[in-house]
């Protein structure tokens, strides 16, 4: 038998470290350490009722276990068999007590479809894929399903686009597939783009098969014949693998001409982008492709109608495609019985930031931002106040407290100020200033910019601009006004998605997070310390005994004492280094 | 192998590796091997997964374990890479976070030779859609 | 034709399938600005990036502002062009740009005549509520224009012009976000490039980030140096243009007015290149019967079709885009140059004056002449043959500043030899002239007939690629005509494959001919003052009583007492040239 012990940071907070000691004592005063291992491990992301403790085979799940309950533990449930009833994890619904995890609804939070084969095959064998009903949708759709009978599935699964849209899967192959041309394209976009973001590299890592098996699909509804995925150069492993597996579907005949015995013909090729962000938009993903300046042009035309090369072109993402097989498999009313009224599925989320759990998750649509960061991600890191997440990539909005709750899906997530985007995550806690995440992602996407459109390329800019005023504490009540004036401006005016949505950052912010704006500006101070502009080193005379450390440490001398005497530090001089602070062994040095 | 050229052929490329496969979803084959799956993605490689991927190979040849080690992709719990899922025979899977060589060792001693859980197992939180 | 119905404003407008906000707007009076849309109608030639933003507007229903210029109305469409948000915004977007632009416009070569200041003033901005760092960039100065991008505002006209219709490809953005700006690639220099200097895209910049390379002050100083004779030609393009800069209405000519005005400027001598354009025709045309006759007699060594060689913009594109085709086109220099050659040698004689003492000045639409006037080959000693080519926008301001009422001035006559000329020599000017006048002389010198009809209906016109086919009296000669370097590709490429069936080909770098070109007064996107200067260039060749080249009694003269006949060893020396095989002139940046 083993009892497992979460060390995860949250409940290594609550003790648990003094809990497995406790353990490991009692089974050892027990005699039991030959048959009982207590073993430690990594967390289980349920910190809320942390410490967590896991008694296997039978896969009991104790929750807020304290040192106390130790000896209970094991006299109770090791030794007579009889499980502790309090400790047992409580569902919140119904209150009753659940002996066993898998019951659990914790852990029924992540599905995962797109990741369905990720951490499971060897990417780069395609007989592990078969094994795993690989290819089987594709072979279903050639030779039992008619393209509009297969879009028509498509349709009722109610798969949106994944990259950020939410455009109707089915609907954009529908369409496609009505244009009429002699030549089409399948186009995967693998130009991930958002910071922090590895959803669709992780897909083409892991399992690039299903994309591969989906584009095929994609390519027998809308009738075409050559599929092109731009994918960034800086993925080298995930071209890699994608090479590879092209290959092996070519030997096997799963491209190629005559697939699977019909007449369907069907190749992919590859198209490397040179990591620009706005290569992600599909209209300069397909100039980009085509050879031309990375810039978006207006829609319409939009690109099922005219596209690559103007050709009608069917662009969806990785993680769109990496859905489909599935969808074909298990049938579209399984999949749309998962997810929200008009968010069918799950999504894929890169978790980062101030987070416990920083990893790849999937979930399905509706789950609350709640049940993502404290559940699955673990809660913030080193116990801190969980202050705000960003979703939707650098020109999502900030959600705070007040959205937890919400579930997450397209039009919920849009009407909280933020978006889907194509999946980033990230947490933010006490110690982030609000001002200075505007700047930050102002900062990146002045930087991405394609510089087509004025409100973009000086619009950005500017927002810029006045965001570093203000965290430089020259910022006035006017400045707000004007960051606001101009980010509606942009997002009226830009001419595509990226400066449309790049002002997101700081309207969400503005708008929730008010108080800090305004301390920025009128009382020229910013509540967790990272605008150093607005610091203020100075020396609290009755600690100083004028050790004279922080002078002789200064690198610009603005430390002005007597040996022995009280030090002054000189606002005017100081560059707030921190250096004085560190030195100081009488804390005499604080920051204002 | 050949060209798959129907269903039936794909069918049957699956049934052949049922067998195989299936020592990875249910371990109830008691003459399997110990299986050892290394999550190589770009994020598990940065943090060495390469290294402990080769020394996993290297030791069980030194040390003659009947083990099959393969590489996979992401698992997800990128905070805690370089993961390895370990499938002894018989046995849930379990996953460790945080290899390196000398963890790698430790399992290897520990758990692959006489069962005993190591630190460091990184809960599986997720459900796969074959189990929906 | 299918049409819709939509509100703009509140007025319901019934406007055909697949039109604009913009141009129903504008069907029903009402004017939705613009900055970054370009459209020459005459030229089909339309530029709508939909970069600039100034023209959205708000469509009910929709979730941003609709750009006008590519937005299409839609059955049932209800448009605001002027409510708040609209107004808000377009004056935002405004600020925007000019808080990333130089607000030197007092000194600007554009002040006055520049778009986006015409917009600030439109607008009424008095206070740029977003300023903030300008982008700054590397000024290039090339032997024919300027680029001063830090005034570059992103429109695209000069890379639609540059890449689209003339494509020459020097022209494209670069950098990313903030510092996105328009320069040859790696942002080399220009003459670093292919360009052709044919200055079109300093026809359609909008503001001051690309002009010409101004030489007025030049100018002034020789006309102010008592030891130089200075002899001044004008291009036949320039006087149907040259009055819009003094407000007359596009297409009025101002031939006597110019040549007043050139004389009280105080130039020496005032001569018209249209007489160099006669002897172009008497070379040009002997040099194709010529070819004619040998090709047709079985030469396979003489290639036909033979290419006119009067457009400097066109002979630096096939120098560095076809080098292997340089024996196609003919070996006569351009008109400009032809009067430079005999303007120091015949005229210099005549007049008893030293070729170091006279000054040849031209007056061209044209920004290539700047660069042609400078080639090597066209220098004796050093000397060149024509000092300086100013432009017609630069005659313009020498005339203002010289306190000269343009509009006041009596109509006068050029100065003799150099300045009498034909009718066939004025159509110079526009597409299809050239090619024209030359069938003029070359019909009667190889029929021995005169002309019934003088005027070639059927090769003029404003189409891209024109063809036509002239009876020689039973020999069939076909012709062809292009404009716009794009269009003259294409028949380049044609010749290249082999498919080509044209004895005689016209080609013209800039839409339009001379009269479209990158030195003329500004269009503004007005396409129809082209189409208004070809007709007076017509008009004027139809008023001559000499129309034919070779009648024109000076030019009948030179060769009597000194060239002797076309073609002859003198005209080889002074009036034909050779080309250089540019395309593998890849230079590093400095």
């Amino acid at each position: 038998m083993h009892i497992l012990v979460c060390g995860g940071t949250g409940c290594h907070a609550s003790e648990s470290e003094s809990l497995l000691s406790h353990l490991k004592a009692i089974v050892a005063d027990k005699g039991l350490d030959k048959e009982i291992q207590v073993i430690a491990t990594g967390c289980f992301g349920f910190c809320e009722k942390g410490p967590i403790v896991k008694i296997m085979p039978d896969n009991t799940f104790y929750t807020q276990v304290t040192p106390a309950d130790a000896r209970e533990i094991i006299e109770e449930h090791i030794i007579k068999g009889r499980k502790v009833n309090r400790l047992l994890y409580q569902d919140p619904e119904n209150k009753e007590h659940i002996a066993d995890s898998k019951h659990m609804g914790f852990y029924k939070k992540q599905i995962r479809i797109a990741l369905r084969n990720c951490g499971f095959i060897d990417p780069e064998n395609i007989d592990e894929y078969i094994s795993r009903d690989g290819y089987e949708a594709l072979a279903k759709c050639l030779t039992e399903m008619t393209p509009q009978q297969v879009i028509e599935e498509m349709k009722k699964s109610g798969l949106r686009g994944r990259g950020g849209g939410g455009f109707s899967t089915g609907l954009k192959w529908e369409i496609t597939s009505k244009s009429v041309s002699d030549v089409k394209y399948v186009v995967c976009n693998a130009d991930e783009g958002d910071p922090g973001a590895f959803m669709d590299r992780s897909i083409l890592e892991g399992d690039p098969h299903s994309v591969i098996e989906a584009m095929a699909i994609c390519g027998y509804c809308i009738g075409a014949s050559i599929g092109l995925v731009y994918i960034r150069a800086e993925y080298p492993l995930a071209i890699d693998r994608l090479k590879t597996a092209i290959a092996q579907a070519r030997e096997y005949g799963l491209l190629g001409n005559g697939i699977l015995g019909t007449d369907f013909a069907f190749d992919i090729e590859l198209r490397y982008g040179a990591g620009a962000f706005v290569c992600g938009e599909e209209t300069a993903l397909i100039h980009s492709m085509e050879g031309l300046r990375g810039e978006p042009t207006v829609k319409p035309p939009f690109p099922s109608v005219s596209g690559y090369f103007e050709k009608p072109t069917n662009v969806n993402n990785v993680e769109t495609f990496a859905n489909v097989p599935v969808i074909i498999n298990k049938g579209a009313a399984w999949f749309a019985s998962i997810g929200t009224e008009k968010s069918k599925g799950t999504k894929v989320f890169a978790l980062a930031g101030k987070i416990n759990n920083v990893g790849l998750i999937e979930v399905p649509m509706g789950t609350t931002l709640r049940e993502v960061i404290y559940e699955i991600g673990g809660g913030i890191k080193d116990g801190k106040k969980f202050k705000a997440v960003q979703t939707g990539g650098p020109s999502g909005g900030c959600l705070t407290e007040k959205h937890l709750d919400s579930p997450i899906d397209y039009d919920n997530l849009i009407a909280a100020g933020s978006m889907m985007g194509s999946g980033g995550m990230i947490v933010m806690d006490e110690d982030d200033c609000m001002v200075s995440i505007a700047k930050f992602y102002l900062d990146f996407t002045v930087e991405e910019s394609c510089g087509k459109c004025a409100p973009c390329r000086i619009g950005n800019k500017r927002l810029y601009e006045i965001l570093d005023k203000l965290t430089k504490g020259n910022g006035t009540r006017e400045d707000i006004d004007r960051l606001r004036n101009l980010s509606q401006v942009i997002k009226d005016t830009a001419l595509c998605g990226l400066g449309q949505t790049s002002p997101n950052p700081v309207l969400s912010t503005i708008e929730n997070f008010w108080d800090e704006y305004i301390e920025h500006v009128t009382d020229k101070k910013c509540r967790s310390g990272q605008c150093k502009a607005l610091l203020q080193y100075v020396i609290e005379a009755e600690n100083c005994v004028g050790c004279t450390a922080c002078a002789r440490n200064c690198p610009v001398n603005a430390i002005s004492g007597e040996r022995k005497g009280v030090h002054v530090i000189d606002q005017t001089t100081c560059i707030k280094c921190g250096a004085c602070l560190e030195k100081c062994k009488f804390n005499a040095v604080f920051i204002k | 192998m050949g060209q798959v050229k129907s269903l039936a052929d794909l069918r049957k490329i699956k049934e052949e590796l049922q067998g195989r496969m299936s020592l990875r979803e249910n371990s109830n084959n008691p003459e399997s091997l110990v299986q050892v799956k290394v999550a190589m993605a770009t994020c598990g490689i940065a943090s060495g997964a390469k290294q402990v991927m080769d020394f996993f190979i290297e030791e069980f040849e030194k040390r003659n374990i009947q083990a099959v080690v393969t590489q996979t992709g992401c698992m997800g719990y990128c905070f805690a890479e370089p993961t390895v899922e370990i499938t002894l025979p018989g046995h849930s899977p379990v996953v460790y976070g945080y290899v390196d060589t000398k963890k790698a060792d430790d399992i290897i001693e520990k758990y692959i030779k006489n069962g005993e859980l190591v630190d460091g197992i990184i809960p599986v939180n997720y459900e796969t859609i074959e189990k929906k | 034709m299918e049409t819709i119905k939509l509100k703009i404003d509140n007025k319901v407008v019934e406007v055909a399938k697949g039109t604009t906000i913009l141009k129903a707007a504008r069907e029903a009076g009402i004017h939705i600005p613009t900055l970054c849309y370009l459209h020459l109608h005459d030229l089909n030639i339309e530029n709508k990036p939909a970069g600039c933003r100034v023209c959205v507007v708000e469509v009910e229903g929709r979730r941003n502002l609709a750009p006008a210029c590519v937005t299409e109305c839609t059955e049932g469409m209800v448009v605001n062009t002027h409510n708040i948000r609209v107004l808000n915004s377009r004056k935002t977007v405004l600020e925007l740009i000019l808080s990333d632009h130089p607000t030197d416009c007092l000194i600007c070569a554009k002040n006055g005549n520049c778009e986006l200041q015409s917009m600030a003033q439109e607008f009424g901005v008095r206070k740029i509520h977003y300023e903030g760092e300008q982008s700054t960039y590397r000024e290039d100065t090339s032997p024919a224009i300027i680029r001063d991008i830090d005034k570059c505002i992103m429109c695209r006209r000069c890379e639609m012009m540059c890449n689209d219709v003339q494509t020459v490809g020097v022209l494209s953005a670069v950098n990313r976000g903030f510092m996105s700006v328009v320069a040859p690639a790696f942002e080399m220099n220009l003459d670093h490039s292919v360009c052709t200097y044919c200055g079109q895209c300093v026809a359609v910049c909008p503001t001051g980030a690309l002009t010409e390379v101004d030489h007025t002050n030049s100018v002034i100083r020789a006309l102010a140096d008592p030891t130089k004779t200075v002899v001044v030609q004008a291009a036949p393009a320039v006087r149907a243009a040259l009055g819009e800069e003094f407000g007359l209405e596009a297409g009025t000519l101002v031939t006597g007015k110019m040549a007043a005005a050139l004389r009280r400027l105080g130039f020496d001598y005032v001569f018209d290149t249209d007489f160099a354009a006669d002897l172009t025709i008497m070379e040009e045309g002997t040099e194709l019967l010529d070819r004619l006759t040998r090709h047709l007699n079985g030469d396979k060594n003489v290639p036909l079709p033979i290419l006119t060689s009067c457009c400097p913009g066109w002979v630096n594109f096939f120098e560095h885009q076809f080098p292997e085709m340089m024996d196609i086109p003919s070996t006569a220099r351009s008109p400009q140059q032809m009067f430079g050659a005999i303007a120091k040698t015949y005229f210099a004689d005549k007049i008893g004056v030293k070729r170091e003492n006279l000054v040849v000045v031209s007056i061209m639409p044209c920004l290539a002449k700047k660069y042609e006037c400078q080639r090597d080959e066209f220098a004796t000693d050093g000397n060149p043959d024509v000092d300086f080519s100013i432009s017609t926008r630069e005659l313009s301001h020498l005339i203002k500043q010289s306190n000269i009422e343009f509009n006041e001035l009596p109509e006068e006559d050029f100065d003799h030899p150099l300045g009498e000329s034909t009718g066939a020599a004025v159509i110079f000017g526009t597409t299809g002239g050239v090619i024209e006048a030359a069938c003029r002389t070359a019909y009667e010198v190889y029929t021995g007939k005169k002309l019934q009809k003088i005027s070639f209906e059927e090769l003029r016109g404003m189409e891209y690629i024109r063809e036509a086919t002239i009876d020689f009296d039973g020999l069939p000669i076909k012709i062809g005509i292009a404009h716009g370097l794009g269009n003259a590709r294409k028949l380049l490429q044609d010749i290249k494959d082999g498919k080509s069936e044209f004895h005689a080909i016209e080609i013209m770098a800039c839409p339009g001919g001379c009269i479209g070109g990158g030195g003329q007064p500004l269009h503004h996107g007005d396409s129809s003052v082209i189409k208004a200067r070809q007709r007076a260039l017509y008009a004027e060749d139809a008023g001559k009583t000499i129309r034919k080249s070779h009648e024109n009694p000076y030019i009948i003269k030179l060769y009597d007492e000194f060239l002797g006949k076309p073609l002859s060893e003198k005209s080889h020396h002074l009036l034909h040239t050779h080309y250089f095989d540019k395309s593998k002139e890849i230079k590093t940046v400095e």
